[in-house]
């Protein structure tokens, strides 16, 4: 757990390194941060926490950089604001008597998420063992209701509900902190075009776009490849919670009970956004351990690959309930995904998952001072 | 010495943009091509590093650069900081080398160069220049990129300690192993001799001693050293280099362009003996910077410093070394070193002739702009020196960068690009922005023209 020295230290590591970015300027064209550094003549900790929030970390400043190590100056700005970021998801959480007792960092940080994960599997798995007859959870189970006959709806809906509601009011109140801790919004400002703008970059990741050319994944050569891979991912996971807001539909207003045939929208939904998880999650994970270590914060790769590996393991669980849902497998990979599905939901206001809400918070409030410039 | 043959057409001595584009010219042209970088891998790229826009003719908008910039108005530009250089016998190579800058972004930009986009308003705004994105690092990594995809070889940590250019295909020696390469043409592109205290101090006496280089460590001048001594016409001047005036306490090496000090007009600007010494607010334009480098350069033991209080502070770009400060101009002048009576009495006396238009009055030397008083507490200033972009010394090159003696009859097989020959165009003059359009098109030509002297 970083003390305050720490995060004291941090700080002035990357308030050194903006300052020195701000008197050079030539990163500008890569992404966001440079033209918002612009209009900041010192750092204040407000704007350290908007800066390192909107970096998305594509390293090109790293690269491109004529003060990087082995230079006197020893700039890393990718690292520096990875570092002030994370301190960022750690200051913010909801509610506040956890704030600094959360490990965002290091094998703390995995161990935590997979302790969680875990006791959300065996939430789900142990009662099921309890109670329902090992001849009904090791059947071969088909045709409407197979599922609930092992778990009832009313038990999926409720835990799982519950955790999401937890977790999305928790989010709620981070997200708002988060917002106060950028410092006050520019004023007069109208929202919606500021939102539209927000929405477009975070749905394009623009800002991994390098100003065209991509950004430098792994070395100094430039590639889309973590652009792509994190679409696949985002819009995978969009995917799954279409299929399940549709299976909803289609169990409560229209009758008809889960599984579903292989040509419904529920299962299209959920393979095909399975099939980009589970490409989105290993791609991403690739280029992580492939990249090139020096603009990386060592202490953090843990917490990220935690995640990236529970993402993978529920969307390749899923994808196993759906191929073999006709065998005797599917009562066990059911339990299994629903704890994993849990375990991510349990999880999501206190790891790397804050990164999405933190993001398009930091690109809302970038887009409101470019349109506050009168630049739209 | 050990002998070793190489398998090599075109030999390229350096491996900033000049050396890069002369590289992949060649190996373009069909020719084998070695390139030699002094530096290790991390610091590659001479001066190019720190380098971040070209100046480039241009009739109408292009999609890097907005409106336009006809050669007319260049040759003018280049007179105006270059003098005779661009106006007599060398008039047509200045001629020769505008027209060839109207294409070489798009060169550029075929070899993996990228430049921002004329219209993005992130930048200021530039008739005159394309600005490369994410700066002249990421052009060296482009042109490295591309250069060793079509096969250039390039070898780093490879200084040449000389050239051997009497009898036969031209040579190198390199590294502190001594080992000789042979070429069937020579490419040097190699930069001045900024980096070499020594020839530094034999020009410029103590002062050299003070100064600060901005970039590359590996510009010693050996190979400008070794064409001068063999039989190459020298252009420019030995005594003369490109300066600016940067933050005393940037490193000795490599400071870019960051350690510049932005505000030196809106203070004041006094030498180590607490007084004035110019008209801070003669120059408040880009050229500040270049103008004060030089007044600092001829100041005693060439150190100034820019002084000023907390309400003039937050007019200017603070520089990125914090600002030394006291709450008494007495307590500051200690902290500099300079003696307190000496530079309150300066303060006092600038204090009292400011009047009104933001000039003083009854004072010398005036301040003719932005003449605040200095009052407020806390005080500030930050050392000033001299940081030497590049020296003003090179050699004589023909149209086809090939190395002319006295007598104008070019060294058989032996080219030159960039910094090393820029004073045949910039004379000892600078204009922003041309030094690398200089390499990139010089380089283009003398890699074809070796390729062709070595293919022939």
């Amino acid at each position: 757990m970083p003390c305050a020295d720490d995060a004291q230290r941090i700080a002035a590591e990357a308030r050194r390194a903006l300052d020195i970015c701000n008197a050079c300027r030539f990163c500008d064209g890569y992404c966001a941060v440079f033209p918002a550094l612009k209009s900041r003549r010192s750092m204040s900790v407000e704007d350290l926490t908007f800066l390192s929030n909107l970096c998305h970390n594509c390293r090109s400043c790293y690269h491109a950089c004529q003060y990087a190590p082995p230079h006197a100056f020893d700039l890393n700005l990718p690292k520096s604001l990875s570092l002030v970021r994370q301190q960022s998801y750690r200051d913010h959480v909801w509610p506040p008597l956890l704030r600094g007792r959360v490990p965002h960092a290091g094998w703390s940080a995995v161990a935590a998420m997979a302790a969680v994960v875990l006791s959300a599997v065996a939430l789900v798995v142990v009662p099921a063992l309890l109670w329902v007859p090992p001849e009904t959870l090791f059947a071969r189970q088909s045709g409407p209701g197979a599922f609930y006959r092992l778990v009832p709806w009313k038990i999926i809906a409720g835990v799982a509900g519950g955790a999401m509601l937890w977790s999305l009011i928790a989010i709620g109140f981070s997200v708002a902190s988060f917002w106060r801790g950028m410092g006050p919004a520019p004023a007069g400002v109208p929202l919606l075009p500021a939102l539209r703008d927000a929405l477009s970059d975070a749905a394009t990741l623009r800002n991994l776009g390098g100003g065209g050319a991509g950004c430098n994944d792994r070395d100094d050569g430039f590639s889309q490849a973590r652009r792509r891979f994190h679409h696949a991912l985002f819009y995978g996971v969009a995917l799954c919670f279409a299929s399940t807001g549709v299976a909803t539909v289609y169990d409560h207003l229209l009758g008809w009970p889960a599984p579903y045939p292989p040509a419904s929208l529920p299962v299209l939904f959920g393979s095909l956004g399975g099939v980009g998880m589970v490409i989105g999650t290993a791609g991403l994970a690739l280029l992580k351990l492939r990249a090139d270590p020096a603009p990386v914060a060592a202490s953090l790769t843990g917490a990220d690959c935690a995640l990236l590996a529970l993402l993978f393991l529920v969307a390749a669980s899923g994808l196993g309930l759906m191929a073999l849902r006709e065998t005797a497998a599917m009562g066990p990979l059911l339990l299994v995904h629903l704890g994993l599905v849990l375990g991510w939901f349990a999880t999501l206001p206190y790891s790397k998952s804050l990164h999405a809400p933190f993001r398009f918070a930091a690109l809302l409030r970038a887009a409101m001072e470019r349109r506050g410039r009168g630049r739209g | 010495m050990t002998r070793v043959s190489c398998d090599c057409d075109v030999l390229v001595v350096g491996g900033g943009n000049a050396a890069l584009c002369a590289a992949i010219a060649a190996r373009r042209a069909g020719a084998a091509v070695l390139l030699l970088e002094a530096a290790p891998k991390s610091l590659r790229g001479g001066n190019a590093r720190h380098s971040r826009n070209m100046r480039v003719m241009h009739d109408a908008p292009t999609p890097w650069v907005r409106g336009c910039y006809p050669a007319d108005d260049y040759r003018a530009d280049l007179q105006r900081v270059a003098g005779a250089a661009a106006t007599s016998a060398d008039g047509g190579l200045a001629r020769r080398f505008i027209d060839a800058s109207a294409d070489i972004l798009d060169w550029l930009a075929g070899n993996g160069v990228r430049f921002h986009r004329g219209t993005d308003d992130v930048l200021p705004y530039s008739r005159k220049t394309a600005f490369f994105l994410g700066g002249g690092k990421a052009l060296v990594n482009a042109l490295y990129a591309t250069a060793e995809a079509l096969g250039v070889v390039v070898r780093y940590d490879s200084a040449v300690r000389a050239l051997h250019l009497r009898d036969g295909p031209p040579a190198v020696t390199v590294g502190d192993a001594g080992i000789a390469i042979r070429a069937g043409a020579l490419v040097v592109a190699s930069g001045g001799f900024q980096a070499d205290p020594g020839w530094l101090r034999r020009q410029w006496g103590g002062a050299a001693g003070a100064v600060t280089v901005r970039g590359t460590p590996h510009a010693t001048g050996v190979p400008l050293k070794a064409l001068l001594e063999e039989g190459a016409d020298p252009v420019g001047a030995a005594d003369r280099c490109h300066v600016v005036a940067v933050d005393g306490r940037a490193p000795p090496f490599d400071g870019g362009i960051v350690t510049r000090l932005d505000g030196l007009p809106h203070g004041i600007v006094v030498d180590r003996d607490g007084r004035r010494f110019a008209d801070e607010g003669a120059v408040v334009g880009p050229s500040r910077y270049t103008a004060w480098g030089e007044l600092v350069a001829h100041c005693p033991g060439a150190v100034a410093f820019s002084v000023f209080d907390s309400a003039i502070a937050g007019r200017f770009r603070p520089s990125i070394f914090p600002a030394i400060q006291a709450d008494s101009v007495g307590g500051l002048a200690s902290a500099l070193g300079i003696g307190p009576p000496a530079l309150e009495s300066t303060v006092a006396a600038f204090n009292a002739a400011v009047a009104g238009g933001g000039a003083t009055a009854g004072i010398h030397p005036p301040k003719t702009r932005l003449a605040a008083p200095v009052t407020v507490p806390p005080f500030g200033a930050y050392p000033v020196r001299a940081g030497v972009t590049s020296t003003c010394l090179g050699v004589r090159v023909d149209g086809l960068a090939r190395v002319l003696r006295p007598d104008g009859t070019a060294i058989d097989g032996v080219h030159a690009a960039g910094i090393i020959m820029a004073p045949n165009i910039l004379g000892t003059g600078y204009l922003a922005g041309s030094a690398m359009t200089i390499g990139a098109v010089f380089g283009r030509i003398a890699g074809r023209e070796a390729a062709a002297h070595a293919l022939r």
